[in-house]
């Protein structure tokens, strides 16, 4: 009876023992989160302790470097945003338009075989896709320029954003199938016995019911593209530059972060400090973006009691 | 009988615009169908654009000529070759000489007919690149050419060496060896904290708050872009901790955090699949929790926990911003012994080669290219091969 109770109070232990070692493994995805947030916020912090923060968020002259030195962001957070909407006008009807093919009209066996082959251009390491911008995409807008009588400069805009857009088509596209094809199907037979055509059905039907989930697809691109460093650090310009021509070369957040931490600044300076504070407004825009992402799809998931997506 | 000519004005139900809505509907469904077949025709062009670009660089151009193994050349390896061949043999490979005749003394004092790598200019212009070439050293590569003194090889150097500033001795050695001790250190991490906190919220956890809070916690981490995983790496890691810049071990550090989320969802999403009838039967026979978990669920889920971890390592493997902060683009010539050295990884080589002058390091970059994505494929096809075979239909 002793041994006996004595086995069974050292298994007790051994159980809690690992029980409290997945407690705290599970615990570290909230340490990390806490660790992006607080580095970079502390940092950013001696940064605006050094600098103004209205000037960071409403100046518009970047000069880093110089005696007097100024760091207006608005000039690169309009070039983040012009790259960004260039890639989502790219993204959206494609990855919308390849999602509802999928869902719609594609057979199964038509499906697995194509789902893969978006599902490679998400594989694709970013540094590839801002090479190929760099190398193949950017001569190629220079010369449609000329030939349309413009002038296109090299590292322009519409290079790395038109590449970015194909980068995020994958991730439109993968959870607006998901989504479209969660609409219950009762939907549809109804649409088409009343003599609704199959586009019709589709348009003012099945497109409506999934109209959180899509958007909520095209806010998780747009994260996404806002997020991306390497194909605007190999393929966009590096000067900040206010302007909306998209054939023009602009710079992003995310180059000008890299291109502060790669400089030979001291740690301390407010040239290198910068970068967090443009890291805190990419932390709080992408995890907003997130956020509303997130309640979008649980809006969607609560109207049609889908628990898969 | 009258025969009546059929007239839709008899039919009540008929309407005026239906053939205008059915061509609307086509065109809708030909607009769906361009776009996904433009994506299909984009990967194609990239796959084949990346391919042209890159295959010339498996080759690489060799002459045949004298080298004089002598004292003169120890101390000034430049003296090793006749004068005239001074421009179009790599310089590069002629610095080697001094450490050659240093290994092999027998060979001092001789003058041997050998095979020598060509300078990357030479190179260019025997693949009919873009070249920078003297008339005259233009002449003698054409007329060495016709004696058949000049080949093109498999190019080795590309897998053997690491990088170099000169092109034509630069290769992917150093930065593969980098990438592969950065992946131990990922892995080691964000393997056992991945599994375990799957284990956690799938078995163990109830539903409370804190529970909710890892969740929507997880959901967030996903979509924190990369680079400010790398601010986190310089502030906490470099800064705070103290390791060394450009170590794989920071960079194994950063990018396991990115992985933790890929490697939990995927691992919860497999211990989903097992049956609950499968815990009640090894409850039923008296087993502990854990033991239901370790002895039972565990197993059947792995196969699903590992294709995960391998996607996850596949995306750890292509990643490149949060490594540049932490400065893992530096210069490496030689391969990194241990985690501690300063190192660079492949995409990140890649990055520094794109952004080189010489038009030798773009074919080196794009062949480079093919190699990192060859062996996400690989590491793609393995994790589809292990889902097929051990997938169980329940």
């Amino acid at each position: 009876m002793h041994t006996f109770e004595s086995k069974n109070k050292s298994r007790e232990m051994k159980e809690k023992a690992i029980k409290m070692a997945l407690i705290v493994a599970s615990t570290i995805s909230i340490l990390t989160t806490f660790g992006v947030l607080f580095s970079i916020l502390f940092e950013a912090i001696a940064f605006f302790e050094l600098r103004s923060f209205w000037y960071f968020l409403t100046g518009s002259v970047w000069s880093p470097g110089q005696v007097d030195s100024q760091f207006g962001a608005v000039p690169i957070f309009t070039g983040t945003i012009m790259i960004t909407l260039i890639a989502l006008v790219v993204a959206i009807p494609i990855g919308l338009g390849s999602a509802i093919f999928m869902s719609e009209y594609a057979s199964h066996k038509t499906r697995d075989y194509l789902k893969p082959v978006l599902e490679v251009l998400a594989g694709i390491p970013t540094v590839v896709y801002g090479f190929f911008a760099a190398l193949t995409v950017a001569p190629i807008v220079v010369k449609t320029a000329a030939w349309f009588g413009l002038e296109a400069t090299f590292n322009s805009a519409l290079a790395s954003g038109v590449v970015m857009g194909i980068m995020i088509i994958p991730v439109i596209s993968s959870l607006s199938d998901d989504v479209i094809k969660a609409v219950p199907d009762s939907q549809r037979k109804a649409a088409l016995g009343l003599g609704m055509t199959q586009g019709e059905t589709i348009k003012d039907i099945v497109l409506p019911s999934a109209l959180p989930g899509i958007i909520s697809a095209c806010l998780l691109g747009f994260s996404k593209a806002i997020g991306e460093t390497m194909i605007v650090v190999m393929a966009a310009g590096l000067r900040p530059n206010l302007s909306f021509n998209p054939l023009e070369d602009m710079t992003t957040v995310t180059v000008t972060i890299v291109n502060s931490l790669v400089g030979d600044f001291e740690f301390n300076s407010p040239e290198t400090l910068v970068a967090f504070a443009l890291g805190l407004a990419l932390f709080i825009v992408t995890l907003g973006l997130n956020v509303l992402s997130l309640m979008m799809i649980r809006k969607f998931k609560e109207k049609y009691k889908v628990n898969t997506l | 009988m009258i025969k009546r000519k059929k007239n839709h004005k008899d039919n009540p139900f008929y309407d005026a615009t239906l053939n205008a809505r059915h061509r609307k509907s086509k065109r809708f469904k030909k607009f769906t169908l361009s776009s996904l077949v433009f994506s299909i025709a984009f990967l194609v062009f990239f796959l084949f654009d990346i391919t042209s670009k890159g295959t010339p660089a498996f080759k690489q151009a060799y002459l045949k000529v004298e080298v004089t193994y002598s004292e003169l050349s120890k101390k000034s390896y430049r003296k090793a070759i006749e004068r005239k061949y001074s421009k179009i043999v790599s310089r590069a490979y002629l610095r080697t000489i001094p450490m050659m005749i240093e290994e092999n003394p027998q060979l001092m004092g001789q003058t041997i007919s050998t095979w020598v790598i060509a300078d990357d200019q030479v190179d260019q212009y025997l693949k009919g690149h873009h070249y920078k070439l003297k008339n005259k050293d233009r002449a003698l590569v054409d007329q060495m050419k016709a004696d058949g003194n000049v080949e093109l090889r498999f190019n080795t150097i590309f897998f053997t060496n690491g990088d170099s500033k000169s092109p034509e001795f630069a290769g992917l050695n150093s930065a593969i060896i980098g990438s592969i001790l950065t992946m131990i250190i990922t892995m080691l991490i964000a393997f056992p904290i991945g599994v375990m906190t799957a284990i956690y919220l799938e078995e163990f956890a109830e539903d409370n708050k804190f529970t909710q809070i890892i969740e929507v916690n997880i959901n967030n981490l996903a979509a924190i872009p990369s680079i400010l995983f790398g601010l986190l790496g310089l502030a906490v890691f470099i800064n705070l901790f103290g390791l060394p810049r450009s170590a794989p071990v920071v960079g194994g550090l950063t990018l396991a955090l990115m992985t933790l989320p890929i490697i939990i969802v995927s691992s919860r999403a497999a211990l989903r699949a097992v049956p609950d009838s499968i815990r009640q039967a090894a409850y039923g026979l008296g087993l502990t929790k854990i033991e239901v978990t370790r002895d039972h669920v565990l197993p059947l889920a792995f196969p699903g926990i590992l294709t995960g971890s391998i996607i996850g390592l596949a995306q750890a493997m292509g990643e490149t911003a949060p490594l540049i902060i932490i400065g893992m683009i530096a210069y490496i010539p030689d391969a990194p012994s241990s985690v501690m050295d300063a190192a660079t990884v492949m995409p990140a080589q890649l990055f520094t080669w794109a952004g080189m002058p010489e038009r030798m390091y773009v074919e080196k970059t794009a062949a480079g290219i093919m190699v990192l994505l060859s062996i996400l494929v690989a590491l793609n096809s393995l994790a589809i091969y292990l889902r097929k075979k051990f997938e169980v239909k329940w």
